[in-house]
């Protein structure tokens, strides 16, 4: 409990640095708010009174506190634009980015796990160079890129697929995922090369020790040795890029959510961002940042989960 | 072995070979090794560090070769039965029921990840058609039978909860769990505590006789094989240069470098453990070796013919050895 | 950044003879550099230059790569595009290097707490999911091809303190460091004399391929509109334009993006060589 305790506590601080960090930036930087809801004709008492009503003649720390509190009761304020309270509007919109991103996890793990586990069991044969040349073209390919080159195969050249437009899951299933599968495969894609790559090595590594013989020497099939004995030891790079990669997955929903005009939270970040909608940008940056730390705080969890040794050293010592 | 019996061997390898494709050329890890094992009797192998011991085992049961860019040769027997020929089914059904392995390191041979319960029954349930519960129930009883205390407890437990000797404990467990006819154990002491190096070898040789095993005993140190094996067959360089029942091995060797083995044992009332570094020189590098006698460069014995011409192992009443100057015995192997 | 694995996977091996592998994406990356550089001296007509009546032209004798949305001269957009990302993605690594590497430096060589320090540092701009960072930062900074170029800069600084201090460590307790240290060597010389050219070429190989992921990182943001403003052509900012006439026109889409898609390949390509010659046992970052 000794390490949850310690882990607990750098999570703390971690998060503590990463709020205060977007504040700064959003406070700090040129572009003053006031002005920009206004608009450069108003006149500087108009933009006082504003300013005085926004809190943002107080000290920035005194402001920041001030924030930092109402956050953790789970206030994050109200959007300037629309006057919808923040945490409201990320919360309708969370649904669709949940959604978005762990379609995009399915199918790139989808894709990497039988990828990897079929190069290992020729490796350098054709399917291993086949895999590893279609990995290094996807890894060159960005997600807008490849969005845009769904949208134009599936939706403008085979007409298969809607191009944008988003239809919520009470709407029927079939229709929610025919609207989040380009969007999803534009990331899924790109990240399954990643975890490909990173699953193939350590399964090439582990194929080669002991335990794997001993497991052929019971009789085994070669596909139960490579599923039963290799798979699990080797999947723990597997999971610290997954994590690692939740960051650019995010990113990618960004952009992926802009292309296919889905209402999630980097969308609504987005349109903060060009509406200077300061408190919501400072709302969503700094949630998107604390879930991702905290993802990956759950991520290094699962390791225990997954490999005894580790439980034994953490939770015992 | 043995050459008097001539019932149907358990075990029967004809010029086995080994060699491995590397950047240096051609490395001949086991280079035409023949011998053959009689049911319930135990081969001790002995030889160096790099002799060829392990390839050889693995190469018998197929256990080398895929990916490593291998090329294994030669004719294998298991109850007359060539192995060779088997489909790639027939074979791994065959390893999984006849034949078990125990090998050198329990830190690695065993799935880190896997309860060792499981690891124990999965070859039960695979072979003997044993469902998971009676399986598990199986698994408990063997390792009771390998002497580990608290099965039931340890059955539920990971490998890195257990000492190095319960280890190995486990691996035999799982090495004999299928009843099977030969039990490879490839130096399952060099890893060990000293103090537990003893109770894992009286547990093989205890589980070996009352299950009416065939053995194959590998080890760098002669000492070890002397009250286990029944037949010792002497390894360097990748080939066998003498083969012979244990007692005359010990009267006698006839190959100068059984000889320096027998020499660099411990006196009998010294404990530690052998060292075999006590041989002057190194083994030969396999990937350009030379004509000649293997040994010649440390050998004291050597003449102008060892370095010219290579000895091949003759047969001299019921032994072999592979020597143009062999000890002992009078006459000599020259003809 | 990606950890990509070891062994035959990485497309192009180790110790073959120059092959195609290598030549055609070293002569890619030359094409564009020189066409990068050379833009205002070949006689390109104005990238900003519109006619609206020659709007979305297919390829042809005159247009070489055809017109965009406003009937402005794609080849000509695409060169100066080029620029632009060259720009950026040559120079803001350079600066995360310059940062970076010092924060590594530094933590590997002093340690303990400012080894910490530069940890938690790092960790916390590694919080930030980095494309929401850089958006944070260009939209509150103004979009200008420096803050775009600073932004990004700033998003690689983690990864060069890393690699750099990964290599400090490994090479501060070296005989040659030590027996600076005992002849009375400052730390600044031994920083700058002994250790830092040994990190000069893993630092090398890790800024090719950042050069791509920085190019691939700018298009983004010129995609999502937060890039170099608008009137200046970027290879992002063309692919979004072109998404609005992917129907009609998808030249003015699919041109620019196998543009960058050439370019970000052929950047790889040379950094797996790159890699593979700096250290053929840890390809991964
Ligand atoms: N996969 C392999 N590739 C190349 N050489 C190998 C391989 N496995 C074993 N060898 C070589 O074969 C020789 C014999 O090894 P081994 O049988 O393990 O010796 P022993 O068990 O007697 O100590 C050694 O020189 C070793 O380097
Ligand atoms: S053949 Fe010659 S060199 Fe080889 S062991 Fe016999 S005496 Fe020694
Ligand atoms: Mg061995």
């Amino acid at each position: 409990m000794h390490w949850l305790a310690r882990q607990a506590l750098r999570l703390a601080v971690v998060l503590f640095c990463v709020t205060l960090l977007t504040f700064l930036i959003v406070n700090i930087l040129p572009g003053d708010v006031a002005t920009a809801i206004l608009g450069g004709l108003a006149t500087p008492e108009d933009l006082a009174g504003l300013r005085a009503d926004l809190g943002l003649d107080r000290p920035m720390l005194v402001r920041y506190f001030d924030w930092l509190g109402s956050a953790l009761s789970g206030d994050l304020g109200r959007s300037h634009r629309s006057g919808e309270p923040v945490l409201q509007a990320i919360a309708d919109r969370l649904p669709v980015s949940l959604q978005l991103m762990i379609m995009a996890q399915i199918i790139a793990i989808g894709i990497a796990v039988p990828a990897a586990l079929l190069s290992v069991r020729r490796p350098g044969g054709l399917f291993d160079r086949l895999s590893a040349s279609a990995a290094f073209g996807f890894l060159a390919t960005p997600n807008f890129m490849l969005g845009i080159l769904l949208i134009y195969l599936f939706s403008i050249t085979l007409d298969l697929l809607p191009a944008t437009g988003f239809s919520p899951l009470s709407e029927g299933l079939w229709d929610n995922l025919q609207s989040m599968i380009l969007p999803a495969l534009s990331l899924g894609l790109i990240e399954w090369t990643v975890l490909m790559r990173v699953l193939r090595s350590d399964l090439l590594t582990t194929l080669k020790e002991d335990f794997i013989l001993l497991a052929r020497a019971k009789g085994l099939p070669p596909w139960r040795v490579l599923l039963q004995h290799a798979l699990r030891p080797s999947s723990f790079t597997l999971i610290t890029v997954i994590g690692l990669n939740i960051g650019g997955l995010i990113g990618g929903a960004v952009i992926v959510e802009q292309i296919f005009a889905l209402p999630g939270v980097g969308r609504l970040l987005l349109g903060g961002i060009f509406n200077r909608d300061l408190i919501l940008v400072q709302g969503t940056v700094s949630f998107i940042a604390v879930g991702f730390v905290v993802v990956n705080f759950l991520v290094d969890m699962l390791y225990a989960v997954l490999d005894p040794r580790v439980r034994h050293v953490r939770f015992r010592s | 072995m043995s050459g008097a019996v001539s019932a149907t061997p358990l075990l029967s390898v004809r010029d086995a070979r080994v060699g491995f494709s590397t950047v240096r050329g051609m490395l001949r890890a086991v280079d035409g090794v023949s011998f053959d094992l009689q049911a319930g009797r135990t081969l001790g192998i002995v030889g160096e560090s790099g002799s060829g011991k392990s390839v050889l085992v693995r190469s018998l049961i197929g256990l080398v070769g895929s990916g490593s860019g291998a090329i294994v040769g030669g004719e294998v027997k298991l109850d007359g039965q060539d192995l060779r020929g088997l489909s790639a089914k027939d074979f791994r059904r065959l390893l999984g029921r006849d034949i078990g392995i125990v090998f050198q390191d329990p830190m690695t041979s065993l799935n880190p990840v896997m309860k060792i319960g499981r690891q124990i029954g999965e070859g039960l349930r695979l072979n003997r058609g044993l469902d998971a519960t009676a399986a598990a129930r199986r698994a408990v009883e063997l390792l009771v039978e390998v002497g580990i205390p608290e099965p039931e407890r340890r059955a539920h437990q990971y490998p890195h909860e257990l000492s190095g000797g319960m280890r190995q404990r486990v691996a035999i467990a799982i090495a004999i769990a299928c009843e099977p006819k030969l039990l490879i154990a490839d130096e399952p002491t060099t890893a060990l505590d000293v103090t537990v190096q003893r109770q894992i070898l009286d547990l093989l040789q205890r589980e070996q006789r009352e299950r009416d095993m065939a053995m194959i005993l590998i080890t760098h140190d002669l000492g070890v094989a002397a009250g286990r094996a029944d037949d010792i067959m002497v390894m360097y360089s990748g080939r066998a240069v003498e083969m012979a029942t244990t007692r005359e091995i010990f009267r006698g060797p006839r190959m100068p470098y059984t000889e320096a083995l027998l020499r660099s044992l411990p006196r009998l009332s010294d404990a530690t453990h052998t060292r075999l570094s006590a041989i002057p020189g190194r083994p030969p590098d396999l990937a350009r070796r030379g004509t000649g006698c293997a040994f010649a460069p440390r050998c004291t014995y050597r003449s102008g013919r060892c370095e010219a011409e290579e000895p091949a192992l003759v047969r001299e009443g019921g032994r072999g050895f592979a020597c143009f100057h062999p000890l002992g015995g009078g006459g000599g192997a020259s003809a | 950044m990606s950890a990509s694995a070891a062994e035959p996977a990485t497309v192009a091996r180790r110790g073959r003879p120059i092959s195609w592998t290598l030549a055609l994406p070293l002569a890619w990356v030359a094409l564009v550099v020189f066409l990068a550089i050379t833009a205002d001296w070949i006689g390109l007509p104005d990238p900003a230059a519109q006619e609206l009546i020659l709007r979305r032209k297919p390829p042809s004798a005159e247009f070489l790569l055809g017109t965009d949305n406003l009937g402005r001269d794609m080849l000509s957009r695409i060169i100066y595009g080029g620029r632009t990302s060259l720009i950026v993605g040559i120079c803001a690594p350079f600066f995360g290097f310059l940062i970076g590497g010092a924060i590594g430096m530094s933590a590997g060589y002093f340690r303990g707490k400012v080894d910490l320090l530069a940890v938690g540092f790092i960790d916390i701009l590694l919080a930030f999911p980095t494309l929401v960072l850089a958006l944070t930062f260009v939209a509150y900074l103004g979009q200008s091809l420096f803050n775009v170029t600073l932004a990004l800069g700033i998003l690689s600084i983690p990864a060069a303190a890393r690699v750099s201090r990964a290599n400090t460590l490994a090479w501060a307790n070296r005989d040659f460091v030590l027996a600076a240290r005992t002849i009375g060597a400052s730390n600044w010389r031994i920083l700058t004399r002994e250790i830092l050219p040994n990190l000069l070429p893993p630092m090398f190989a890790f800024w090719l391929v950042a050069v791509s992921v920085i190019i691939v990182a700018e298009g983004a943001l010129s995609f999502l509109g937060l890039g170099i403003p608008a009137p200046q052509p970027s290879w992002g900012g063309m692919i979004a334009d072109g998404r609005e006439a992917l129907d009609v026109a998808p030249h003015t889409a699919l041109i620019p993006a196998a543009v960058m898609f050439l370019t970000v390949l052929s950047l790889n390509f040379l950094g797996d060589v790159v890699r593979n010659m700096v250290d053929p046992r840890r390809s991964s970052l």
